[in-house]
C-alpha cells in the first residue's frame, strides 16, 4: 500500500511539473469529438486538460484518486457507532444500491427542508442511522467515502431535480454564480462562461463543471471536495470564502450540477 | 473642472487608500476624488511624480500587482503564457492618450459595466465579501497607476503578424 502510493505520487509530481507544457495543446478545436464528455455546448473539464492528464484519469489503476475510492470501499464495510452497523449492513452491495445515486445530488431533504449533497447525506446516515460521529467535511474519510459513493455512478449522466421545492435554492445558486465578489470584483461567469476556452496566464479556462468531484488535483496531491474548489476560486479573486457545507455552497453546487446536466460522473476526475 | 480639495480632507483618505504602500506622496488623488471626464478619460495625473515606465512594465508582469499579462498579450518576451482574455496591448500607446489609458486602468467598468478587467484604483470597500486583509485598499497605489500608464504610453508599436 505504502509503496504503491509512493510510486503514484512520484509519477504525479512528474506529471504536475510537465502539465503546464501540455496545456499549450489547443483543445479549442470545436470539431473535435469529445464523445460523452460533451453534451451540446456543455463540456467536462476533462476536455480542457492535457492528454497526459486525461490518460491518467482514464486508467483505473494509475488514476491517483482510486486510492481514495479503494479506502472508501473498505470503510463501507466497517461497523461503527452505537448501532454497531456498517453502511453495507443497510445498503448491501454499493454497486447496486448506490448505482446512479451520485448523479442525482444535491437532493431535497425533507427533514431540513433544503437540498443536501452526498457528503451531507453520508453524515446523516452516520449520525442518525449508525449513531456514529459525523465525518469532518474535508477529512480523508469523508472525501474517500464520497468518492466511493460517486464512483458507483461512473459514466452515469448527471441528472438533478431543480423544480418544485428545489426551485428557490436553484435560484440562489444561480444568483451566486453571476454575482461579483472579492477585491478583483469578479463573478464565476466572468471566467467560466465568458472566457471558457481562453488562457488566463498559464491556466486554460474550462466551464468549471463539477461532474468529476471529489477530484484528484496535482496541486493538492490528494482528493478534494467541490467546496474546496469553490473556496479556492473565491480566494483567488480575494473574496472571503464560505464554510465547507454552507447553504451558499450547496445551492451553488446544485446550480453547477444542473449546468453540467447530461455530462457523465467522472469521480475521481484528475485535474492539474 | 478639477475639484478643489482641502488638505484636511485629502490626507486621511490617501493614507487609508495607500495602505501599506509606504511611498504614497501627500498629493496623491484619493480614489473617491478621481475626476472622470466624458466617461472616457482622467486627464489629471494621480500623483505629482511622473510615472516610471520601467517600473510600470514590472508591475504589469507581477501577479500580485497589475498581472496584466494574465489577460493581455504584451510585448514582454521574457515571460511566457500571455493571456487571451482581453485584447492585445501592442499599440495601445498609439491608440489612446495618457488620460484615456489612465481611465482604463483606474476603472474600466466606466466603459463596460460587465467587464472582467479589475478596477485598479477603486477602494475595495465598494466590493462584495472582500477578504479581510484586502479590505479598504486599492489594487494599485496612485503612483503604481501612473507607472503603468507611463509604460502603456511606450507601447506604440503594432504587433507583428
Ligand atoms: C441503519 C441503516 C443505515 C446505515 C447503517 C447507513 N444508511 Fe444510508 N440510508 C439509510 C436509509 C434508510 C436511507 C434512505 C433515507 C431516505 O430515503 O430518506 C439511506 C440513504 C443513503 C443515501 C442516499 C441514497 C439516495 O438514493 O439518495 C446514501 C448516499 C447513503 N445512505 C450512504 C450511506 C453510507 C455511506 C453509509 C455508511 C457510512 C450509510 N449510508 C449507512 C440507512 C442506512
Ligand atoms: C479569475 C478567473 C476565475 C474565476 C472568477 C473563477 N474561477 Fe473557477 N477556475 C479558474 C481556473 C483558472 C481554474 C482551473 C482551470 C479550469 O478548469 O478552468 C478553475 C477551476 C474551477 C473548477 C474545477 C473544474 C474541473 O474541471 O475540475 C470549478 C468547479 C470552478 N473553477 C468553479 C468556480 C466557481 C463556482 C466560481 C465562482 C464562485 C469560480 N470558479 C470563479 C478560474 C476562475
Ligand atoms: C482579468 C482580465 C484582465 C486583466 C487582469 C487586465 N485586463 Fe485589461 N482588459 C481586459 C478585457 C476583457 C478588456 C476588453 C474590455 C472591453 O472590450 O470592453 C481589457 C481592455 C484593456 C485596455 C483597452 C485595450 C483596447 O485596445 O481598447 C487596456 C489599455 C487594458 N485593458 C490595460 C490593462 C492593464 C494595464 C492591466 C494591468 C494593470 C490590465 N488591463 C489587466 C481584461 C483584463
Amino acid at each position: 500500500m505504502k509503496i504503491k502510493s509512493l510510486v503514484i505520487s512520484a509519477a504525479t509530481v512528474a506529471l504536475a511539473s510537465t502539465a503546464y507544457i501540455g496545456l499549450s495543446v489547443a483543445f479549442d478545436d470545436d470539431s473535435h469529438d469529445w464523445g460523452d464528455y460533451q453534451v451540446e455546448d456543455r463540456r467536462s473539464g476533462y476536455t480542457y486538460r492535457s492528454a497526459e492528464t486525461r490518460a491518467l484519469q482514464d486508467d483505473e489503476f494509475e488514476n491517483p484518486g482510486m486510492v481514495g475510492v479503494d479506502h472508501g470501499a473498505e470503510l463501507w464495510n466497517i461497523a461503527e457507532g452505537s448501532e454497531g452497523k456498517a453502511c453495507a449492513d443497510c445498503h448491501g452491495d454499493a454497486s447496486e444500491s448506490m448505482a446512479k445515486v451520485g448523479a442525482t445530488y444535491p437532493k431535497f431533504n425533507a427533514a431540513s427542508s433544503k437540498p443536501i449533497n452526498v457528503e451531507q447525506r453520508i453524515n446523516l446516515c452516520r449520525v442518525e442511522n449508525m449513531g456514529a460521529e459525523p465525518f469532518k467535511y474535508e477529512s480523508g474519510e469523508m472525501l474517500n467515502m464520497t468518492a466511493f459513493v460517486k464512483n458507483q455512478s461512473l459514466g452515469e449522466p448527471v441528472n438533478v431535480v431543480i423544480d418544485g421545492e428545489m426551485a428557490p435554492f436553484f435560484e440562489k445558486g444561480k444568483e451566486f454564480y453571476y454575482e461579483r465578489r472579492g477585491q478583483l470584483d469578479m463573478a464565476c461567469s466572468h471566467c467560466h462562461e465568458d472566457n471558457e476556452g481562453n488562457m488566463i496566464r498559464a491556466d486554460h479556462l474550462s466551464q468549471g463543471q463539477i461532474n468529476g468531484f471529489p477530484t484528484y488535483r496535482f496541486k493538492w496531491q490528494k482528493l478534494g471536495s467541490v467546496h474546496r474548489r469553490f473556496r479556492g476560486c473565491n480566494k483567488n479573486i480575494r473574496a472571503t470564502p464560505y464554510k465547507y457545507g454552507s447553504d451558499e455552497y450547496v445551492n451553488l453546487e446544485l446550480y453547477l450540477t444542473w449546468r453540467g446536466r447530461g455530462l457523465p460522473i467522472e469521480t475521481p476526475a484528475v485535474r492539474n | 473642472m478639477l475639484k478643489q480639495k482641502s488638505l484636511a480632507k485629502l490626507l486621511p483618505l490617501t493614507v487609508a487608500a495607500a495602505g501599506f504602500f509606504a511611498t504614497a506622496a501627500v498629493a496623491d488623488v484619493a480614489p473617491s476624488d478621481v475626476v472622470i471626464v466624458d466617461d472616457n478619460e482622467i486627464p489629471q495625473a494621480l500623483t505629482d511624480t511622473a510615472g516610471d515606465a520601467a517600473k510600470g512594465r514590472e508591475l504589469a508582469v507581477n501577479r500580485k500587482k497589475g498581472n496584466c499579462l494574465a489577460c493581455h498579450v504584451m510585448p514582454i518576451d521574457e515571460h511566457g503564457f500571455h493571456g487571451e482574455v482581453g485584447p492585445s496591448l501592442w499599440g495601445v500607446g498609439g491608440n489612446y492618450s495618457a488620460a484615456e489609458l489612465r481611465l482604463r486602468v483606474v476603472n474600466y467598468k466606466v466603459l463596460n459595466e460587465d467587464v472582467i478587467m479589475p478596477a485598479f484604483y477603486v477602494n475595495s470597500n465598494k466590493m462584495h465579501r472582500v477578504l479581510k486583509k484586502f479590505e479598504d485598499k486599492t489594487l494599485l497605489s496612485a503612483q503604481e497607476v501612473e507607472d503603468i500608464v507611463a509604460y502603456l504610453q511606450t507601447l506604440t508599436e503594432e504587433q507583428p503578424d
